[in-house]
């Protein structure tokens, strides 16, 4: 698996190497140092584009493609957040859909049960609760360490699941329905309108199907995939202007030695709890886009087997790195919904695709820069203590 | 003038008394050393005095004011830092993240006056120098245990505790790290010592105290308690 992915990389680096300068002049004549942006640009332009382009291979046949976006942008934003948890500060949290059902139940009640608030009023509502939510678990919890707040917060997760089934004023049993899609903005047939592609024997012909902009519909999922995307987009800018501040350097050594952090001059708790609250936040803001989406909430959408799948995808993808939490969510979110005819067997080669990555890349698909490091010196110290029993 | 003061001072593991009623203080530009045998309370008296653990009763004193319930930030941020037991540097980050790791709490790094401490520690460990991007777990011993004394300095701190920093190290790199600590006094930094390798910590110690079961049974100059008979023949086996 490590020679597969190292060789993949050693292929593919010349090439985009190559396109790099290929592209080059076109850069100079543009007045452009590098192409890297404008490289970048175009890749997210493509993402933006996915939903209408319906390409071949990675469309999915049996359900709506931009549905399943969307749902993967969902885990997205769950694999951003957690990852501040489990990646930077180091915290096992296993109830992670709880903040995860705060956000969305926030909204519904809000929007529908108890008021009739517009999606984006609710919206920083559910932020500010689902972050009051995180500080409210981590402050008590927050004292025990390791496998103990496991057991906590999968505790947290479970009762707020239990809570709205047996709270009235959440919906009970029956949970929240009619929960409205965001307004739409501009008018009625949309600012303008995208068509979307089919693809016949290998060729692209507009179908007509159209993608209203910015007119979130029931039926069309695009304007929603759209919608996350630009959020995960502005998520993952402030993660990394947090993670090279100091904040990101005292949670790294709040991770690796937490008294010797204290030594250094770092609050811990506060830290921790800060971790805590940002995490809950993101994962609150992922539940009130699928709440508002979906339309319709109750307590069995928020199972324990969602916290484990939102951890599995954080471990998988490498955590303490954005880039391999979000690859790591892709693969959890996307591969069941795309090879749906094996449906039947979707979970075993799921729970055998996972054993498979996680005992041949124990780090993860992309560890972070810490891991890799502390890794190599393990291995190091190891050689070297091998090598002196045979002196 | 005193830095240090440790006014009968108690402190419990549970029902365990690790430290029963000990009194000593630190003057300013000197060495310090605590000496003792294993659990005799030493680690524990420095993990008080930096805030690590509670005190049961009993005051701490730094610089004219009472820390006895600061959190350990404040007591960075007063110019009070620790070099822990076992060295502990953050294995995955470089030597200069970890040295950037001791001056976490500095306002101040682009500033000369940063730039001065780094030089300072590069000057007392020129080792570190040539390794500023390697990552610390893969460095040996020894230069785990400069990193560490180093980062503790980067906070420019009054007062330094090391704990034993001669633990696990070759006699010759225990020299090197001995004579780095008259070193860090020589240039105005306060130094409170414990160790286990008594002899050559109580030969550059102005004062010394030695700690047994969680009592101070004898204090004095370092010379004076090196040459002491009973001293000699608990803790100074053989030289060094």
């Amino acid at each position: 698996m490590n020679n597969i992915i190292s060789g993949l990389r050693a292929r593919l680096a010349p090439v985009a190497d190559r396109v790099g300068t290929a592209l080059e002049p076109v850069g100079r004549v543009l007045g452009m140092k590098s192409v890297k942006y404008p490289l970048r640009t175009v890749g997210v332009l493509l993402i933006y584009a996915l939903p209408i382009l319906h390409l071949p291979l990675i469309n999915t046949e049996n359900s709506d493609f931009s549905g399943v976006l969307f749902t993967v942008g969902t885990y997205v934003l769950v694999a951003l957040g957690l990852n501040i948890v489990i990646g930077y500060a180091g915290l096992l949290d296993l109830g992670y859909v709880g903040f995860y059902a705060v956000g969305a139940y926030t909204v519904g009640v809000v929007t529908s049960e108890h008021g009739q608030w517009p999606f984006f009023l609710a919206l920083p509502l559910a932020l500010v609760v689902t972050m009051a939510s995180g500080v409210l678990l981590g402050a008590p919890t927050l004292r025990v360490r390791g496998d103990y707040l496991a057991i906590v917060t999968m505790g947290f997760g479970e009762i707020i699941r239990i809570v709205a089934r047996n709270t009235d004023w959440l919906g009970g049993a029956g949970g929240i329905n009619s929960i409205p899609s965001p307004p739409d903005i501009g008018p009625e047939e949309g600012l303008f309108q995208i068509p979307h592609l089919s693809w016949q024997y290998g060729y692209p012909t507009i179908d007509d199907r159209v993608t209203k902009v910015l007119h979130f519909g029931v039926l069309d999922a695009t304007p929603y995939f759209w919608m996350i995307l630009t959020t995960i987009i502005l998520v993952i800018c402030a993660d990394m202007l947090i993670k090279n501040s100091r904040v990101g350097r005292a949670w790294e050594a709040t991770r690796e030695d937490e008294d010797v952090a204290e030594l250094m001059g770092v609050p811990t708790f506060k830290f921790k709890l800060l971790a805590f609250a940002m995490g809950a936040c993101i994962g609150g803001l992922a539940g009130a886009m699928y709440a508002t989406r979906v339309g319709f909430i109750n307590p069995p959408s928020f199972p324990l087997m969602l916290s484990l799948l939102f951890v599995a995808a954080v471990v998988i993808g490498g955590a303490g790195n954005r880039w391999g939490a979000i690859l790591g969510a892709v693969i959890v979110a996307y591969l069941p919904e795309r090879f749906r005819e094996f449906a039947d067997w979707r979970l075993l080669v799921f729970g055998i695709a996972l054993i498979v990555i996680v005992s041949f890349r124990t780090q993860g698909l992309f560890p972070g820069r810490q891991k890799k490091r502390v890794a190599q010196a393990e291995k190091e110290v190891q050689k070297l203590e091998e090598g002196a029993e045979i002196v | 003038m005193t830095l240090l003061e440790i006014r009968d001072l108690n402190v419990n593991y549970g029902h365990i008394e690790a430290i029963r009623g000990i009194s000593f203080s630190v003057e300013e530009g000197t060495i310090t050393t605590l000496i003792g045998a294993n659990g005799a309370g030493k680690t524990t008296t420095l993990k008080t005095i930096s805030g690590l653990r509670k005190v049961h009763s009993g005051s701490v004193f730094f610089d004219g004011k009472d820390i006895t319930n600061a959190k350990p930030y404040e007591r960075v941020k007063m110019g009070l830092t620790q070099s822990p037991e076992g060295r502990r540097c953050f294995p995955g980050m470089t030597v200069m993240e970890n040295l950037e790791m001791g001056a976490l709490l500095r306002k101040d790094r682009r500033s000369a006056a940063y730039r001065e401490d780094l030089e300072r520690v590069f000057g007392l460990f020129p080792r570190l120098q040539e390794r500023v991007k390697q990552a610390a777990g893969t460095m040996s011993g020894g230069e785990q245990q400069m990193l560490a004394m180093g980062r503790a300095l980067m906070a420019r701190p009054r007062l330094v505790l090391l704990d034993e920093p001669s633990m696990g190290l070759a006699p010759k790199l225990i020299r090197q790290i001995f004579s780095i600590v008259d070193e860090i006094k020589a240039q105005g930094t306060t130094v409170l010592l414990v160790e286990q390798n008594a002899n050559q910590a109580l030969k550059r110690s102005d004062v010394a105290h030695v700690l047994e079961t969680g009592k101070i049974v004898r204090s004095g100059p370092g010379e004076k308690l090196a040459a002491d008979p009973a001293v000699k023949a608990a803790y100074l086996g053989g030289d060094v």
